[in-house]
């Protein structure tokens, strides 16, 4: 036990959603009969929740810095129906269609931004109205209807990484995309290693992060080799790339840009970031626009993986992604939460949903399922909180890598002590 | 403790027993006693920190009995309040240094908010309006029992909440710090009708730092310092002053309570001319009437005014417009004119802001030392795109070790710091962005004495250094003690400037409150008390 803290960092219980995520896969694992740890249903997990962790990436950013953003459904539909006409009738490339759809979700987050950054009113309504406006838009450019993708844009919603070679029935991309991941994590060990050691804190005897590295590389080359094994021209899906992908931008950009410090910082006292030089419109102008990027990115995807955008794409959307964000320690009154978290929220709404499936559970049982879930995860934390301790998640992200000292709730001691008396000034009372 | 239990003194109403309370890891309070006899004003000092509020939640029941060791007699009884409607059932109200008021209610609906008169569980407003007007008289008042409590200043709120009070038939008030938060006037005003309550038989007790009050209005004194009561001073018989209740507090005596400091003052750094500003809201209101003023280098420039005179909005209009709408005025430095329009040109040409409210405006409670520290310059740690921090972590260690501030690391949350290393990591963040003119409004609130000392020497080295400093102050003996040249301003008007040679509470008082505006220095008059 005492081992198991020292590799998670402080209590158990701050990781416990990642415990969580691995005893939900180990437990389906075991009840389906071994149906949810293989090649195609993994495949499908990622494929079938990609967009919504997509979602949840920007909805993290939205809701640390204090909002939140109910439109991401609608603009993710109107954003697919655009570009699957714009490919279908005027004979635009795939390529053009992504670019436009991106441009697209841009434009459409400036809109939203502007409302919420620079009129300041509540991000809630704005994307209230933005949810019905570009659901009406998508029945309106759509008529309604179901309009079908071409063939090569279906790739980056259901396509998989390229059979190079033959390795022993390997595939050589995910083989070498996953060897990658291994060695960036060890390098990126050893160097917050290292920077701890320059800042003074006192650093874990040293196998507390081999164990640490044992078991992530384990993880890592495990799905690895379950992606690899799958049917021949299967492998690494390409949404799961994308994703990787901007978990990695987005994780830089909250820990280590000035742009994320300063999300951070509008969301923890407005007033106090802008006394502090920090342009909160900007801000939040910029975290408004990025979510409908994304939601864009999330819409094409969406509809390249269903071959087809039609008028009730991203329904609901907005609601798993605001679930995901929670569960994974965000805290509503903003300038809390992590973008790996979020993404391990959803991981975990994901196997929920794929191994209710698994076992048969009816979709009203699956609804009630979920929605406990999402007010324990949440109930866990808020009474961690309140018995002084951080947050699950935020300890989760943060007790990995400080140390942090032993704390209470009193005061830091007071200054007293070290008054140095003077001579008499000139000036008494 | 040294009490003085003799034959002629009054009955005692209140004794707290050996009281210690523990929270993991920390006693808060380690045998504190407490003897309060009825009818008088008893004032309870210690630094921050030292336990006088967790002893009064001990009393009032917000940590309830078992949670905390030793005994309580109230009237002669060992009390077990499980709650702070117990105590306040037993007539013990207290009222918190943050006013529990609901804004959008009116005065009326907050006096009797959880105690509505109700007839078969319906409110009657009629009887709760007779009530009020007979409340509202007795605390001084004048205000219709409808008005909303958010359109009343905090003065008349604090009135709101005496008269909360006594509609619990209170026997046993205690208030946390309730001039904190008061201009002059107003505060006088509460000490009054606390002593008119005295007359009443009312007993109460009252922590505070503004020492010169409990002077005025205290009957005995008891001092608390790191959990442990020290020892209960009566005013007259022991013939307490302010600097005895100070050496209590601190456990030695402070011979200054201010550094020795030897200005060097050069030339003008910091000029502004004719600033005029009017108020965020109200259309045609001025909040800044055609200001002029100068900093030199290496001088501290004090800035005298009543609350709401309109100092802090001429800090904030100047510091990047970042209050009220700028309609006229030039500022200039190093005698060239220069334009900002907003925070970051601001901290861009030299300028820092240490807000008068810490929390709300000053700190990310969410942040830790380091963040903080490092937040209004971030570029300056940051390579290419990255925040390096290493970086910050250096940098702010260096202020945490050169400011002493009092915290394990700089990883430290800055909720978890008291209100004096809290001001220090403020300081920090400002003095990283190497600014040539601070702006301190109201430095040293909330803070203890000992810490006040510490950033008086913090202002004084940042002018030795040959930056200008404007500090801010509602605390005269303060600005006296440290400016070397004090402004007055009065409704929004720069009314005078006085040297140090030639300002006094008595003359900046005049300045600060008259239509004396022709800005001669008053007579000079003595400052020793």
């Amino acid at each position: 036990m005492n081992a198991l803290k020292r590799i998670f960092g402080g209590d158990t219980r701050q990781f416990g959603m990642i415990i969580a995520l691995v005893a939900l896969v180990l437990f389906f694992q075991l009840f389906t009969g071994g149906k949810v740890l293989t090649p195609t249903n993994m495949i499908n997990l990622f494929n079938g929740n990609s967009y919504i962790l997509v979602l949840a990436i920007g909805m993290v950013l939205v809701i640390i810095a204090g909002h939140i953003d109910l439109s991401v459904g609608s603009v993710a539909a109107a954003v697919g129906i655009v570009v699957a006409i714009a490919m279908r009738d005027w004979g635009i490339p795939w390529y053009l269609g992504i670019v436009l759809g991106l441009v697209l979700g841009a434009v459409i987050g400036a809109w939203q931004g502007f409302w919420v950054a620079y009129v300041g009113i509540p991000a809630f309504i704005v994307t209230l109205a933005g949810m019905l406006l570009f659901r009406g838009a998508n029945q309106f450019v759509g008529k309604s209807l179901t309009v079908p993708v071409p063939e090569e844009f279906r790739a980056m919603g259901a396509g998989f990484l390229p059979e190079i070679g033959d390795f022993a029935r390997y595939n050589a991309p995910t083989v070498i995309l996953g060897f990658l991941l291994i060695a960036f994590v060890v390098f990126s060990e050893f160097r917050n290693r290292r920077i701890e050691a320059r800042t003074g804190a006192t650093p874990d005897p040293i196998w507390v992060p081999i164990t640490r590295l044992v078991l992530l590389a384990g993880a890592v080359l495990y799905v690895t080799w379950l992606f690899s094994t799958g049917r021949y021209g299967t492998s690494f899906p390409v949404s799961g790339l994308i994703l990787v992908g901007l978990v990695a931008i987005y994780v830089f950009i909250t820990t280590k840009t000035v742009l994320g410090r300063h999300v951070y910082a509008v969301g923890g006292n407005r007033h106090a970031a802008e006394l502090s030089g920090v342009q909160s419109k900007k801000v939040n102008f910029l975290v408004m626009m990025n979510m409908s990027i994304l939601a864009a990115l999330a819409g094409m995807m969406f509809v390249a993986r269903s071959t087809s955008s039609g008028p009730a794409d991203g329904v609901g959307w907005e609601l798993d992604a605001i679930a995901a964000v929670f569960i994974g320690g965000a805290a509503v009154s903003g300038g809390v939460g992590t973008v790996i978290g979020s993404i391990v929220g959803g991981l975990v709404m994901a196997v929920l949903n794929n191994g209710l499936q698994l076992l048969s559970v009816g979709a009203d049982m699956q609804s009630i399922i979920k929605g406990l879930v999402l007010l324990i995860a949440v109930a866990i934390d808020v009474y961690n909180k309140s018995q002084g301790r951080r947050s699950l998640i935020g300890m989760m992200m943060n007790g990995l890598r400080t140390n942090q000292p032993p704390t209470t709730d009193k005061e830091i001691s007071k200054t007293s002590e070290i008054i140095t008396p003077a001579e008499p000034a000139e000036t008494s009372k | 403790m040294t009490s003085h239990t003799t034959q002629t003194d009054p009955p005692v109403i209140l004794e707290m027993r050996s009281i210690t309370k523990e929270f993991p890891g920390v006693k808060a309070l380690s045998e504190v006693s407490l003897l309060v006899k009825a009818g008088e004003i008893h004032a309870i000092c210690g630094e921050n920190g030292a336990g006088k509020s967790t002893l009064m939640k001990v009393l009032s029941g917000v940590y309830p009995y078992g949670t905390y060791d030793g005994d309580i007699i109230y009237q002669n009884e060992v009390q077990q309040f499980k709650d702070i409607r117990a105590s306040e059932a037993a007539g013990i109200v207290i009222i918190h240094q943050e006013l529990a008021l609901i804004p959008e209610l009116s005065i009326m609906e907050n006096i009797f908010l959880g105690n509505e008169p109700t007839k078969r569980g319906v409110i009657n407003w009629g009887e709760a309006r007779l009530r009020s007007t007979e409340l509202l008289a007795r605390v001084g008042l004048r205000e219709d029992p409808d008005t909303p409590i958010k359109e009343i200043g905090v003065g008349k709120q604090q009135l709101v909440e005496i008269a909360k009070a006594l509609n619990k038939s209170v026997k046993l008030l205690i208030l946390d710090e309730p001039t904190a938060a008061l201009n002059e006037s107003d505060s006088q005003h509460l000490l009054d009708l606390m002593l008119g309550l005295k007359g009443k038989g009312i007993t109460s007790i009252i922590i505070s730092h503004k020492l010169n009050e409990i002077e005025q209005i205290a009957d005995e004194i008891t001092i608390i310092r790191d959990g442990k009561s020290v020892e209960t001073l009566n005013i007259v018989k022991d013939g307490v002053d302010e600097d005895r209740i100070i050496k209590g507090m601190v456990g030695r005596s402070l011979e200054s309570r201010f550094p020795e400091h030897v200005p060097e003052i050069g030339d003008v750094l910091f000029e502004v001319r004719n600033w005029t500003v009017g108020h965020p809201q109200v259309a045609d209101r001025l909040v800044c009437k055609n200001s002029n003023f100068t900093v030199r280098r290496g001088e501290i420039v004090g800035f005298a005014g009543l609350m709401g005179a309109g100092r802090t909005e001429l800090a904030r209009s100047l510091f990047g417009r970042s209050y009220g709408n700028f309609i006229s005025g030039q500022v200039f430095k190093n005698g060239k004119e220069i334009h900002i329009r907003n925070v970051p040109q601001a901290i861009k040409a030299g300028l820092a802001y240490v807000t008068e409210d810490r929390k709300s405006l000053g700190l990310n409670l969410l942040d830790d030392i380091k963040t903080t520290t490092v937040s209004a310059n971030l570029k300056a740690i940051t390579k290419g795109l990255v925040v390096d921090k290493r970086k910050e972590f250096t940098v702010a260690e260096g202020y945490r070790k050169s400011l002493r501030t009092k915290a394990p690391t700089v990883n430290e949350g800055v909720a978890k710091l008291s209100g004096g290393n809290q001001q220090k990591v403020v300081l920090a963040k400002w003095m990283f962005t190497d600014p040539d003119l601070l702006i301190l409004d109201e430095p040293t609130r909330g803070i203890d004495v000992g810490a006040k000392y510490e950033i008086y020497g913090i202002i004084q080295q940042l002018a030795q250094q040959g930056k200008g400093v404007i500090v801010i102050s509602s605390e005269l003996p303060e600005l006296l003690g440290l400016s070397d040249r004090i402004y007055t301003i009065f409704e929004g008007a720069i009314t005078g400037v006085l040297d140090k040679e030639h300002a006094s509470q008595e003359s900046l008082m005049r300045l600060m409150t008259s239509a004396n505006r022709n800005g001669t220095p008053a007579a000079p008059t003595a400052q020793t008390a």
